[in-house]
């Protein structure tokens, strides 16, 4: 007789699978890297670029290692996510070797010793990001301003020659590419509210700032739309849910608005949060990897809220001026506490209230 | 105070069609009109039939008829003897070929005892018995005949309908599921569409025994002629609200169907009667009128042949014990559309491969899914979860499936049960949406048969260590009776020493004074043979050691410890002489001294050869001196 194939229920799949969902991740992210590249220029894309064949290099080497299906692993994506967000995350004009260090990190150390692909208690990319962060503050912190008010502008080639040589081909090092039309060195704009409250100016005062745009600082309101925009889309496509970016961004709204309300010589406004840094670039698409976030509905809109208070504490209070790696890393490692907390009640079992009414 | 709405919300809100909702689900492509779109036919009477004995949850009935017999068209095959258990029927007339092992209608395909039957072709019926008029009939007699009709639910679990007809407890909600949520079938949609009258007639039987507050009928609102038959069909009755549900899956499960209606979660170890619901399927319905006022028993159900499979989709009437091959030849089985062949028993989400073309349709057979290769691709291989959680999204039952996934897959089977994995209802929601392709379910299945296994055997040794403990205690009890026993005897022993002490402690008198006479004796004869000059006591010692053992023996048999020590002291003084060794077996125990007196003679005899040895050794050493 013939044999019968058999397997078991159901018979049934929808087709997206993981490597679906993680490029779904990657498109949405290309508008806030579009707007990216318009205001600061194509650094962000080499680096994208370094990280990506960094990533896939280093996860096929263990995957070869580990005896895995090595194609098979390559094509769930999931290390070109993680090097695209750890690339969009650093200083465009950034050495090579930071991106690579950092990626090679985020892969080999942050994933695949913990066991691979949903098995990391972190989220590789910002736990990299946080060891380069620490490992080359200067490097990490070298960001540009933009390019309608920068002293010079750079071209592709420009970016590729300075990210490998530390020089543009026409001879400007970074640091001269920072400096500023009033000579000062261009910083970040929370950088630049950071500093002016530091030395004694309120934070209307530091927005006087050439890099401000009114609130926000030039480029950066843009380019956290276009994140928001890609992030929206994702949970259009049922990608992610909206608890954890929602539950994120009302919580740094609402206690940046507090502080605010309380001081808004000393705390900037909940606009200002949102739209500058990498709050919103965080809240869609770094917070919401499933694997190191929670599960449960309750855990996540709790773990997002965390995140976003930590964010603004840090940046009010803190040593840094934005904060996301180490608010989403901070969360990171209570997602097991929180997910045993917050299982939610099985069908047909009562709830405590429920027993005793 | 109670979270549940009460009886006149849910008739309000049904009123209005506003009706709850059941967390998760999922909505996979319908695929329905693949075969809902004619009308249900009947197959072409077979030649061989494979009946199961069993074919519902509970147990086996007995087997009544033996190879050989020649039996009628419904004529029963078991009989039910067990609360639990319904009767199968012959579907058709003709003979008992056999009775054996055979492949069944069940996921593993692992044989069962089943009934074959070869056709005649006369399809001949017994006589039906209908009941005239079931509503001057009795409830348990009505009951009764359910359950002699072998009918259990139809809806995919199969219990016995008989059992959850005979309810005592206060029932608002009779519900009667026309949800049929798995897509493809379509089995109790063309039952409604074509045959709403005699569900009703069923309803109404179900009615008059229950006696419910409210009867609802739930179909999905993917089956708009369904719902309108079924609506003309109740009109009349006042009570009685067809009600149109949201498509989604699993919304046919019992709970989540309970939950939707009423708002009420059947409670996890419980019943839908614990919150005042009853459920029955279209089908179950069906069979009831057939077996009450047709007096048919259940052989047949519709079964939905679907999938890019089946040239000819199509509902038929299958008689239960038709092998599939049958269905698949009736609706023009394509085998290049399949690179393998793979059969389903059941739905797409919740259905099983069959594992020989010979399986039967059985009571709970609604659909036999034949998918082309691109139709239902075979499963890839799983990745590693990313805890996407996408599936305790989908899940209806609330459980968080990556969690019991991590713990079953691990077999941290305590931890999966504090997940609370048996409240899964193996819907498939979860590995339907599942990006990774994890075959969730397959998963969950091994570990409740694990834990199954695991109480089966903890059952099993608590059994034995019971067992042990009984025996032990057993042992010990005995152990103290006899020792109790013992007791009693040493005080009645010490008792009658005590009635007749004098003549014992004249005894032991005599006794000393017989042992000195014996040292005296033994002292004489020493200085004797000191005067011969030879090594005489060797020969005294032989004697003594001899007399000891017989005193020894003798003793054992009697009385208390410190008597036969003094026996034993004195005995061997007393058997030197002859004439005093008789005297005291006169006065001692007789028996004792019976048994002794050959070993005592014995004993005289090699003392006197002893004697006459050292006389002649002496005689001997003193030629020579």
């Amino acid at each position: 007789m013939t044999m019968l194939s058999l397997s078991s229920s159901p018979h049934h799949h929808n087709r997206r699978d993981t490597g679906q969902v993680m490029r779904l991740v990657c498109y949405a992210a290309i508008p806030g890297i579009l707007t990216n590249v318009w205001f600061f220029g194509f650094g962000i894309l080499v680096q994208a670029a370094i990280a990506i064949v960094t990533a896939l290099v280093t996860e096929g080497v263990i995957m070869e290692l580990r005896k895995k299906k090595t194609e098979r692993i390559l094509k769930d994506y999931s290390a070109v996510l993680a090097a695209l967000l750890l690339a969009i995350s650093i200083p465009p004009l950034a050495p090579w070797w930071v991106i690579v260090i950092g990626t090679f990190f985020a892969i080999a150390i942050v994933k695949q010793l913990y066991g691979g692909l949903g098995y990391n208690m972190f989220n590789p990319a910002m736990a990299a990001y946080v060891m380069l962060l620490i490992s080359f503050p200067v490097q990490m912190t070298s960001w540009l301003p933009p390019l309608s008010i920068a002293e010079q502008s750079h071209t592709l080639w420009d970016a590729i020659h300075t990210i490998f040589t530390g020089f543009t081909s026409t001879g400007f090092s970074v640091e001269q590419l920072k400096v500023g039309v009033d000579g000062a060195t261009m910083a970040t704009p929370l950088d630049a509210v950071k500093t002016a409250l530091l030395q004694g100016y309120t934070v209307t005062e530091a927005q006087e700032h050439i890099i401000f745009d009114g609130q926000y600082g030039k480029g950066w309101f843009w380019v956290a739309t276009a994140y928001l925009a890609g992030g929206l889309f994702l949970i259009k496509t049922k990608v992610i849910n909206w608890h954890i970016p929602g539950s994120m961004l009302a919580a740094a709204a609402l206690l940046s608005f507090v502080l605010f309300l309380l001081d808004g010589d000393q705390y900037a406004s909940p606009l200002f949060h949102i739209f500058n840094g990498s709050l919103v670039l965080g809240a869609f698409f770094i917070a919401t990897d499933p694997v190191s976030a929670s599960t449960t509905i309750k855990g996540r809109l709790i773990f997002g809220a965390a995140i976003g208070f930590w964010v603004i504490i840090i940046r009010n209070w803190g040593g840094y001026p934005d904060a996301i790696a180490f608010a989403v890393l901070i969360m990171n490692m209570t997602v097991p506490l929180i997910d045993y907390y917050t299982q939610p009640r099985t069908y047909g079992h009562q709830s405590k209230a429920r027993k005793s009414s | 105070m109670t979270l549940f709405a009460d009886y006149d919300e849910i008739i309000e809100r049904i009123s209005v069609n506003q009706l709850w909702d059941f967390p998760g689900g999922v909505h996979p492509p319908q695929q329905k009109a693949l075969s809902n779109q004619s009308n249900i036919e009947t197959l072409p009477l077979d030649k061989t039939f494979y009946v199961p004995i069993k074919q519902h949850i509970g147990v086996d009935g007995r087997i009544i008829v033996s190879e050989g017999d020649s039996i009628l068209k419904g004529q029963a095959l078991t009989a039910s003897e067990a609360p639990f258990s319904v009767p199968v029927h012959a579907p058709t007339s003709g003979i008992v070929k056999k009775v054996t092992e055979h492949v069944s209608a069940h996921p593993s395909g692992i044989p069962e005892l089943s009934i074959i039957i070869d056709a005649d072709g006369q399809d001949t019926w017994i006589p039906l018995k209908p009941v005239a008029d079931y509503a001057k009939t009795g409830k348990s007699e009505l009951i009764e005949r359910i359950c002699d009709a072998g009918i259990s639910g139809m809806g995919g679990a199969g219990f016995p309908t008989h059992i959850k007809s005979n309810n005592t407890k206060p029932l608002e909600f009779l519900i009667i599921n026309g949800i049929e949520c798995e897509p493809y079938i379509s089995s109790d949609d063309r039952l409604m569409r074509e045959h709403a009258w005699q569900i009703r007639q069923g309803i109404d039987i179900l009615v008059h025994i229950l006696q419910p507050r409210q009867v609802i009928i739930a179909v999905e609102d993917n089956k708009p002629e369904a719902l309108e038959t079924m609506s003309i069909a109740c009109q009349q009755k006042t009570n009685y609200q067809v009600v149109s549900v949201p498509t989604k899956y699993p919304a046919g499960g019992e709970k989540q169907l309970v939950q939707v209606l009423t708002s009420r979660e059947v409670p996890s170890d419980g019943l839908p009667i614990d919150v005042g619901c009853i459920m029955y399927n279209v089908g179950t319905c069906y069979a009831i009128a057939d077996a009450i006022v047709e007096g048919k028993p259940l052989i047949e159900r519709v079964v939905t042949l679907t999938g890019k499979g089946f040239k000819s989709p199509k509902n038929v009437w299958a008689r239960l014990g038709t092998p599939i091959q049958t269905l698949l030849k009736h609706g023009d089985y394509d085998d290049s559309t399949q690179s393998s062949p793979r059969f389903i028993m059941g739905g797409p989400m919740m259905g099983f491969t069959v594992t020989s073309l010979l399986t039967p349709i059985v009571k709970i057979s609604n659909c036999i899914l034949v998918p082309a290769d691109n139709e239902l691709p075979h499963p890839d291989d799983e990745r590693a979860c990313i805890r996407c959680s996408a599936c305790s999204d989908a899940c209806p039952a609330s459980l968080l499936p990556q969690q019991l996934f991590w713990y079953s897959k691990s077999k941290e089977l305590e931890k999966a049960e504090e997940y609370n994995l048996f409240d899964c209802i193996e819907c498939g929601a979860c590995a339907y949406v599942c990006p990774s392709e994890i075959p969730l379910v397959h998963y969950y299945r091994q570990a409740k048969a694990d834990i199954r296994n695991q109480r089966e055997e903890k059952e099993r040794s608590d059994k034995a260590k019971i067992r042990f403990e009984a025996r032990k205690a057993r042992l010990q009890k005995e152990k103290e009776e006899r020792e109790e026993k013992h007791r009693i005897a040493a005080e009645a022993r010490k008792a009658s020493l005590n009635k007749d002490g004098g003549a014992a402690k004249d005894k032991i008198a005599a006794a000393l004074a017989r042992a000195k006479a014996k040292k005296e004796a033994l002292a004489k004869k020493q200085t004797q043979n000191d005067a011969l000059g030879a090594p005489a006591p060797e020969s005294d010692k032989t004697e003594v050691a001899s007399i000891d053992e017989v005193s020894t023996e003798s003793a054992s048999s009697q009385t208390s410890a410190k008597t036969t020590n003094e026996t034993e002291q004195a005995k061997p003084v007393l058997k030197s002489t002859a004439n005093e060794s008789s005297d005291i077996t006169a006065e001692e125990d007789a028996e004792a001294k019976a048994a002794a007196k050959k070993k005592r003679v014995a004993a005289a005899v090699a003392k006197a050869k002893a004697k006459k040895l050292a006389a002649k050794q002496i005689k001997k050493e003193n030629n020579e001196s």
